[in-house]
């Protein structure tokens, strides 16, 4: 349970949003050529990191919208927000 | 040479007040070099070390465990047992760990307490209905011991439910399975332990994993805090950290590791015989030995390390229980705890070799590993010792992943993941 900076609402509890999983896994851009390793590594292999890690999160309960976080899983601690399109801070 | 427990060994101990009882096992420091070693001390890897010694003669073995034996999620867990899983894979699996468990006190020497007082799931809508019908006659078809409750049977078997019409979550009906039940969490990796180091097995805990050394495809020993041990099998079994040693070999894994809660009131007089599991308010309830009430709660939807969760999901849990249970409305509650769990997305554990050679993982149990701890033990030191799965874990291979055969246990399963 944390406090979170929805980059179009504001700080709000974290029970308003859902968490959407690993950020910046690219679509394939020819799916019809993957390979089934290929789609293997896509839909389900995941960093899952120990340490700050890169999320995308909805503020379901809010303003819908979609917004990339880096978090500390060891900790909860939010390092960066940043908004969907926009480059990840360097870490 | 061990001693065994028995009603004289307790006489000749209190003779001497307890002071002179041989310790269950060595605290040991590492060799330089191991047959195999097993990653992570909690049930299921000492279970691994426990049958790699037992039924296949590795002895020259080790499990190293950052912290203290059974302190994850061996001893977080509301230690409920049973196998009525809906899927063919599931119920082998299952239900052969539930086997060994009917047994497991006599054959470790070492009382597990496990308690056969039946697990019930309700049903709370009509499509709970259909599926709990589908899943008692799956298992029965399955050998597995499974009756349908109507609303009124389940009332008779659980009298302190509310039964009435009129509740959000109305009770329609439910499952049994006599045969499940609970076990005491600690002295299943008590036991285990004593058994392992019994056979010459060395349990060296306080020692975390940091590195995993490979010569190409093959592992050629890993680098602990207490120094570098070389060996060509790595078994590793660390549950809620299973993606952090993956990463350290290299290797990704299907897995998201999620706060679970827990939680336990004031011990009361015997209130609850049974265990009551409730799929669609996500709520389920046992009484411990002591009298203390065992709750278990859901998961975050987030990735966290961090053994807590949020507030809101004990709060949804406690607002189930108190509808389902109005008697327990001014039970206070004694301790709230966390543990990580790896989720993988059909829900399914992993017990498979990985692409590179001697690096095996047996991980994914996701919310329900407890359960499966002598059988996935038994199954694992199998797949470690002979390079190959034994046929009753040969679905719970990684390359399920990308053949997409997968064993779609979400929802099926008798409660939510």
């Amino acid at each position: 349970m944390f406090l979170i900076n929805c980059p179009y609402c504001g700080e709000r509890d974290q029970q308003e949003f859902k968490a959407g999983g690993e950020a910046h896994i690219e679509r394939p851009k020819q799916p019809t050529e993957l390979s089934d390793d290929e789609w293997a590594e896509y839909l389900f292999m995941r960093k899952n990191i120990k340490g700050v890690q890169f999320e995308r999160w909805n503020h379901a309960h809010g303003c819908r919208k979609w917004f990339n976080m880096v978090r500390d899983t060891s900790n909860d601690e939010i390092k960066a927000i940043y908004k969907m399109g926009e480059k990840p801070p360097a870490q | 040479m061990r001693n065994k427990y028995s009603v004289f060994s307790l006489i000749k101990n209190a003779l001497s007040y307890h002071e002179n009882w041989q310790r269950a096992w060595k605290d040991p420091a590492p060799k330089k070099e191991y047959d195999a070693v097993i990653v992570g001390g909690g049930g299921h890897g000492l279970a691994t070390a426990y049958y790699l010694a037992k039924k296949h003669n590795m002895n020259n073995i080790a499990v190293v465990e950052k912290g203290w034996i059974g302190g994850g999620n061996t001893g977080r867990n509301t230690t409920i047992i049973r196998s009525n899983y809906l899927w063919d894979a599931s119920a082998g699996l299952y239900d052969h760990a539930l086997k060994i468990w009917e047994g497991l006190s006599q054959e470790l020497n070492y009382n597990v307490m496990f308690s056969q007082r039946g697990v019930m799931n309700l049903a709370h809508n009509l499509q709970d209905v259909r599926d709990l019908k589908r899943r008692t006659h799956a298992n029965r078809l399955n050998g597995i011991d499974a009756v349908y409750l109507s609303t009124e049977e389940v009332k008779k078997f659980c009298p302190i439910i509310n039964t009435s019409p009129d509740i959000r979550y109305p009770v329609l009906g439910g499952t049994l399975q006599h045969r499940a039940g609970t076990a005491r969490h600690d002295a299943v990796a008590w036991g285990y332990a004593r058994g392992a180091d019994a056979m010459g097995v060395d349990i060296i805990q306080n020692c975390e994993v940091k590195g995993i050394k490979r010569n190409g495809d093959s592992v050629e020993g890993i680098e602990t805090t207490k120094g570098f041990i070389k060996t060509k099998k790595v078994g590793v079994v660390a549950a809620g950290h299973s993606s952090v040693i993956a990463n350290m070999a290299g290797l990704r894994l299907p897995l998201e590791s999620k706060p679970l809660q827990a939680l336990v009131s004031e011990p009361v007089k015997p209130i609850i015989d049974t265990v009551v599991m409730s799929n669609a308010v996500h709520a389920y309830v046992s009484q411990s030995d002591k009298g203390e009430l065992v709750i278990g709660a859901g998961t975050d939807d987030y990735v966290s390390y961090t053994q807590k969760g949020s507030h809101q999901i004990v709060e949804g849990t406690l607002n189930a229980i108190l509808e389902l249970y109005p008697i327990f409305s001014r039970m206070r509650m004694l301790r709230q705890w966390g543990g990580i769990v790896d989720i993988c997305p059909d829900a399914s554990p992993i017990l498979s070799k990985t692409s590179i050679k001697g690096l095996y993982f047996n991980c994914g149990w996701g919310t329900g590993g407890f359960k499966a701890t002598p059988g996935s033990g038994d199954l694992f030191a199998h797949t470690i010792a002979n390079d190959e799965p034994h046929k009753l874990n040969a679905a719970f291979n990684l390359n399920r992943f990308v053949s997409g055969d997968l064993v779609d246990e979400h929802g099926a399963a008798a409660v939510a993941h």
